[in-house]
């Protein structure tokens, strides 16, 4: 039987539900589920992913030292190494943030096929399906190789139990042989953006806020419904809210199950990174606007009169 | 210093985007340089101001009409350019072995810049697939970067407001992102300054690779349509905003 190594990402010590969902996407086929873990894994969260079709958890037992455990390298390194010594035929990770500088460096190290940003992927085939030219075109291509390696985006499958029997494994990597880049320092911000990308709801505010006070708009009802606050590049560029807001093909790509645009015209750039949601609602006082024709729900009106009414009524 | 460059030629994101034969795209839209790419040749050429002697050169794989490319990234401050000829779509693995030929060709990298991701194919990893041919440290999503003699000082952006800040030695890859500069438009006397430097042509052939022992391969290619069919919602503000809440609720349930 083919074996599939799953990244793992983790928030808090808990498995995030993003990760929960590319197991379930893994587990479609045919194929041993190896959970590799950097962070640390307790006993619930191994249960957790033996829930989901995980069979072995992999304990990588990466250096707590965060000049270490933070270094993308390092990381890469790790599962470079674990996927070499597991024989692994197949690798799953999150496009996410931190998969983003960890998945192409294993890819590359291990000089095997890759596909970021992956919508879907057909296991028996080793077809990826992705968006491409700017979320314009969907494209299903077709990886050869001993290795495989697959860029999961977040919330493309939703979690679906698989219950397994997982017994778990140490494997301490030979790392700290990181030649040529050392960690300096890192900052989390203050993490308010952090879940933007695996969020459920997202409202999202462009233009038509007018001014950074009228802003707090979106962040009055992003609270009230425990929504995420998205961004178009213009809302972005007059300094309204930070770059880490920005939705779209220079900024983040998003799949939540909501997305609520407010005073976005809906411009192709803004649509390149927010496509995908499941739903998308639109509240704009133009009905001309591109979004309104490109939605499942139109509002239009004055979001000056619609938010402090959802506010109010939330 | 030697500043390599790596350019991609790629369809203009407000371009149409028209499917041929479902597996192809008709190029017969406006090409540019790849956005990201701009900022690696804005931030070569900030660099090549503050270190005398150095070169700026502009590496692209593409068809011949990416020379194009090379000229807009001449006109914002590289000195010459290869072009890696191929007509066939190439892999990022094919990709990145080509460009490594070509540089180990030319010269001595003392530090190559690339976007950190072609808006085309949006691969996310020749840079890392660069870094690993040449054994240099590679980082992506740079914000700024700041070189002395041996190291490279280079922070990066993760989403969401995270940074980290690395110390790399040089030679090294360093991946542009949205944040690194502001690049600027070329002046008339700089696209015409540009129409004389030096573009030198190699045939993929005569880079003699070794074809890597897995390949990607594009299989089908459809429009991504929305099949989304609008529905209003009417009334007063008040009515609309419960109509909303109603929605995310009962449709959507991402509310309790
Ligand atoms: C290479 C490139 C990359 C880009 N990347 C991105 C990207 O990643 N993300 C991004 O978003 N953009 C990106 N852009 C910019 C994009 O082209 C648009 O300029 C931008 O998305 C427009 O932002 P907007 O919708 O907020 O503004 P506008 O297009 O000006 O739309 C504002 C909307 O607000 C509505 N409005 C105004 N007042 C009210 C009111 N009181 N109530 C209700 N509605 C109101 C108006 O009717 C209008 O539809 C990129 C552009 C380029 C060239
Ligand atoms: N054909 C190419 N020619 C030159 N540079 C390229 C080419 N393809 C990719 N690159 C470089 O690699 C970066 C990442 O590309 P990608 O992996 O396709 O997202 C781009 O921003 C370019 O700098």
């Amino acid at each position: 039987m083919k074996k599939t190594g799953i990244l793992i990402e983790m928030e808090k010590k808990r498995v995030k539900d993003t990760t929960l969902g590319m197991i379930t996407l893994a587990a479609r086929a045919d194929t041993d589920l190896y959970a590799l873990v950097l962070d640390g894994v307790d006993d619930p969260a191994c249960e957790i992913l033996a829930q989901y079709g995980i069979t072995t958890v992999v304990d990588l037992g990466l250096s707590s030292a965060p000049e270490i455990r933070l270094n993308p390298a390092a990381r890469a390194d790790a599962v470079t190494q674990a996927a070499q010594k597991l024989q692994l035929d197949v690798i799953f990770g999150l496009s996410s943030a931190d998969g983003k500088d960890i998945i192409p460096r294993v890819a590359a190290l291990l000089d095997v096929p890759l596909v970021m940003d992956c919508l879907d992927v057909d296991l028996e085939k080793n077809i990826a399906r992705t968006s491409q030219y700017s979320g314009k075109v969907l494209a299903d291509i077709q990886l050869t190789g001993d290795v495989v390696i697959f860029g999961i985006r977040p919330n493309a499958v939703q979690p679906v139990p698989s219950p397994a029997q997982a017994k778990k494994i140490k494997m301490a990597s030979d790392s700290a042989a990181l030649p040529g880049s050392a960690l300096l320092s890192w900052d989390d911000g203050d993490g308010a953006q952090a879940g933007l990308a695996e969020a459920d709801i997202i409202i999202a505010g462009g233009r038509g806020l007018k001014n950074s006070d009228n802003f707090s708009l979106i962040f009055d009802c992003a609270k009230k419904m425990h929504a995420a606050v998205g961004a178009s590049r213009v809302a972005v560029d007059e300094g309204w809210v930070p770059y880490a807001f920005q939705v779209g093909q220079t900024g983040e790509k998003v799949s939540p199950q909501v997305y609520i645009a407010c005073g976005i015209s809906g411009s192709i750039q803004h649509f390149a990174g927010m496509k995908t949601a499941r739903m998308i609602i639109a509240v704009n006082k133009d009905e001309n606007a591109a979004i309104m024709a490109n939605c499942d729900y139109h509002v239009q009106g004055d979001l000056f009169e619609i938010l402090p009414e959802l506010i109010r009524q939330l | 210093m030697q500043i390599y460059v790596c350019v991609k030629h790629v369809p203009d994101s407000a371009a149409n985007i028209h499917i041929l034969d479902g597996i192809r795209i008709d190029e017969k839209v406006a090409f540019l340089l790849n956005p990201y790419d701009e900022h690696a040749v804005t931030e070569a050429a900030a660099l090549k101001k503050k270190v005398q002697d150095s070169e700026i050169i502009a590496v692209c794989l593409g068809k011949p009409d990416a020379q194009k490319t090379i000229r807009s990234a001449m006109a914002m401050g590289a000195d010459r350019g290869i072009l890696v000829e191929t007509d066939e779509a190439c892999d990022s693995m094919t990709t990145a072995r080509a460009l490594h030929a070509a540089i180990v060709q030319d010269g001595s990298a003392d530090i190559i810049f690339t976007g950190k991701e072609s808006i085309d194919s949006e691969g996310m990893q020749t840079q890392f697939r660069i870094g690993a041919l040449f054994s240099f440290p590679v980082v992506t999503n740079a914000a700024s970067l700041d070189i002395s003699s041996e190291t490279a000082v280079v922070t990066c952006e993760l989403s969401g407001g995270r940074t980290r800040s690395f110390e790399l030695a040089l030679p090294c890859v360093v991946g542009a992102g949205r944040g690194l500069n502001t690049p600027g438009y070329p002046t008339f006397p700089d696209v015409v300054k540009a129409r004389k430097k030096p573009i030198k042509t190699v045939s993929m052939d005569s880079l003699s690779i070794t074809p890597a022992a897995g390949f990607a391969k594009t299989v089908s290619l459809t429009p991504l349509v929305q099949k989304r069919h609008p529905k209003k919602i009417t009334g007063t503000p008040a009515d609309q905003a419960k109509e909303i809440i109603r929605i995310l609720r009962q449709e959507a349930k991402v509310l309790a």
